[in-house]
């Protein structure tokens, strides 16, 4: 049995019928670390609501943890964890006293599950009688994952967990992530951060509430079609520029410190130096790389 | 039930750890209480009046020291130059001139009639007229002795009694006003903006993933304010008793009866208001605009209702708190049982239930 199940799943927002979630179909396996990456306003948060509840879809069906999640939601309600991507626990109670808190609404105690949450609460122990309000980002996000998993979730659903975290933090939460399936909870987790992507068993990229491609990420990685090169010159700019107008280059973009480009053809290193070299750029560099998530996310939106 | 009462404790963290809401919460009844009781009354005490005595005679001396005697009013000044009386009302310093002319006792005496010439500043008219009945008063009683030793054939002499307030004193009518006020106030305003709090800091979506029933959710937000009210309720009245010397003449325990239906009342308006908005700002507004502007205008307590064109009149019945007013001056002031109240409690528990389950009807259980 799937632990999630999305069926054609519809979400239409307003008058105007801004369509938020297009007809998404996926399926998360029991105990996978499935990941939604996409862009700020692709529909994973609409997703996430749908998933867990909160809202009505417009069109299609899921299932969760074997429940409908328009006829069962009281079931589900009672079995799923969910983190949503804003700070949601009271900044005016103290890290105990909120965890005590939504371990009493869901009917345990933190006696009961301390074991799960025992590795993280552990780092935010020390403060436990200091309120949620004025802990820093990553603590506070510790607290909220601690929240989430103190009633023992079969599912648990992160909206953008690490939305800004600092990156060490957000390191050692993905860290947190992997050990929590090790005990067999499904996760199924979003975020806007492509190279977070790597560290989900499987990942659906979407964009514009349509799916672009679901896979693991190393598949999709490898399923890049062309040859791409890191370009570097002294003049980045003019780079960019020049490789626009260049009849070779099928694309080109900026990528931290290099852009990078691939090509119609195969074509030699030397020639594109070259031809770089003679429009005037300086320092060039040239190298092939192998493609990362976020490649392959520019180049399905290019489709 | 334990998880009831966990929410409930919550609830209560989060009023006691918030000094603003606290002081809204205990500090506003009181002042408003001390306010109203003290400062903005209707009462005329101690008005500076001037008065003129061409007379000088001992019918004149005997009416001024009366005036004197008087806690109404202040003479202080007896010139003899009716000019500086304008100047006076002019610079505001008096309101009131009393004018005796030559030969007063005289008149009185020998040809049973004598004049006296009262001149009041009518900028505020209700103040003009208040010291204009006073003083007339005064003369009255006045006379009325002078004419116990002479023997007139007919005379009527009208006994008025003044029921429930003999004093007239205005704290009558307000104490039960902001106690209408104050259970307004905090219980729709807390009860709305805390529900919807919950929803713009996003723990609503945690708390409706969760086994707890969404009603519960509603109920135990109730519950502390119903609780944190009986205890204003409790210290208005004290307030009343020791400090504005206000006694409850009816039940104690009726009146508290009464005021948890009214808690109720206000705890639904809330729980309604909080249901159809989304943010804590718009709540605030509504529950100002919407609920204490009508409680001020409309519940009696500072404008007589029966002096409003009818369509107004009309309107009050929707009021609340008009009721609320009606049944706390019946049981406090005039001191009567239920059976004088029966009709105001029951219109008010049935806007309760019709409000409930409104606002049942209206609660979502999703987000959106």
């Amino acid at each position: 049995m799937h632990a999630v199940k999305l069926n054609n799943l519809t979400k239409v927002y307003g008058k105007e019928k801004s369509v938020a979630v297009d007809n998404v179909s996926l399926t998360v396996e029991k105990g996978e670390l499935f990941g939604l990456i996409g862009p700020d306003g692709a529909g994973k948060t609409s997703i996430f609501r749908m998933l867990t509840t909160l809202l009505l879809p417009d069109g299609g069906s899921a299932i969760v943890d074997g429940y409908d999640i328009v006829k069962d939601y009281a079931y589900i309600r009672s079995t799923v964890g969910y983190m949503p991507g804003k700070f949601s626990l009271y900044p005016d109670l103290t890290v105990e006293e909120n965890l005590s808190f939504f371990a009493t609404v869901f009917g345990t105690t933190i006696e009961e599950n301390y074991h799960l949450i025992k590795d993280i609460y552990i780092q935010i122990e020390k403060f436990k009688h200091r309120r949620a309000g004025k802990l820093s980002g990553g603590m506070k996000q510790k607290l909220a994952l601690c929240c989430a998993l103190i009633h023992k979730p079969t599912v648990l659903f992160l909206d953008e967990p690490t939305t800004g975290v600092d990156p060490v933090s957000r390191k050692e939460f993905w860290e947190m992530l992997k050990r929590l399936k090790q005990q067999g909870i499904t996760i199924m987790v979003s975020t806007p951060y492509m190279d977070e992507a790597t560290l989900c068993d499987r990942i659906a990229l979407i964009d514009q509430g349509k799916i672009l491609s679901i896979e693991t990420p190393e598949n999709i990685t490898r399923s890049y079609p062309d040859k791409l090169y890191a370009v570097k010159a002294e003049n980045m700019y003019a780079l960019l520029k020049t490789m626009e107008s260049y009849e070779h280059a099928a694309s080109s973009y900026a990528f931290g410190e290099y852009a990078h480009v691939s090509f119609r053809e195969a074509i030699s290193e030397d020639t594109v130096k070259r031809y770089l070299q003679d429009s005037g750029l300086s320092g060039v560099e040239l190298r092939p790389i192998d493609a990362t998530i976020e490649d392959c996310f520019i180049n399905l939106l290019k489709k | 039930m334990k998880q009831f009462i966990t929410f409930v404790r919550k609830e209560f963290a989060h009023v006691l750890r918030d000094r603003k809401t606290l002081l809204i919460l205990f500090g506003m009844p009181i002042m408003q209480i001390l306010i109203f009781g003290f400062a903005l009354t209707n009462e005329v005490k101690n008005s500076a009046i001037v008065v003129i005595d061409y007379a000088q005679d001992e019918a004149s001396q005997k009416l001024i020291s009366r005036i004197e005697a008087s806690r109404y009013f202040e003479v202080n000044k007896l010139s003899t130059d009716h000019h500086q009386i304008e100047e006076s009302f002019k610079a505001g310093k008096v309101k009131l001139a009393l004018i005796f002319p030559q030969n007063f006792y005289t008149d009185l005496m020998h040809q049973n009639k004598a004049q006296i010439q009262i001149i009041t500043d009518a900028t505020d008219p209700n103040t003009a007229n208040t010291l204009t009945n006073y003083v007339t008063a005064i003369i009255q009683d006045y006379q009325s002795d002078l004419n116990q030793s002479a023997s007139l054939p007919y005379r009527i002499i009208p006994e008025t009694k003044m029921l429930y307030n003999p004093q007239l004193k205005s704290v009558h009518g307000f104490v039960p006003g902001v106690m209408a006020l104050v259970l307004m106030l905090v219980c729709v305003m807390m009860t709305a903006v805390s529900i919807v709090r919950e929803k713009e800091m996003g723990t609503m979506e945690i708390l409706l993933v969760s086994p707890f029933k969404p009603l519960l959710v509603i109920l135990s937000k109730a519950v502390p304010y119903l609780i944190l009210s009986l205890i204003n309720v409790a210290s208005i009245l004290c307030l009343s008793v020791f400090v504005l010397d206000l006694p409850v003449n009816g039940s104690l325990l009726l009146l508290f009866a009464e005021s948890t239906l009214f808690i109720i009342t206000c705890l639904t308006i809330g729980i309604f208001i909080s249901v159809r908005t989304g943010s804590q700002q718009v709540a605030m507004l509504i529950s100002l605009m919407g609920m204490m502007l009508p409680t001020i205008l409309f519940s009696g307590f500072m404008f007589p209702i029966e002096n409003m064109p009818k369509v107004l009149q009309l309107v009050t019945n929707i009021v609340p708190a008009k009721w609320y007013y009606i049944i706390v001056k019946l049981i406090m002031i005039k001191g009567l049982g239920f059976s004088a109240i029966w009709k105001e409690t029951l219109i008010l528990a049935s806007m309760t239930l019709f409000l409930l389950i409104v606002s049942l009807k209206n609660f979502k259980i999703r987000l959106a």
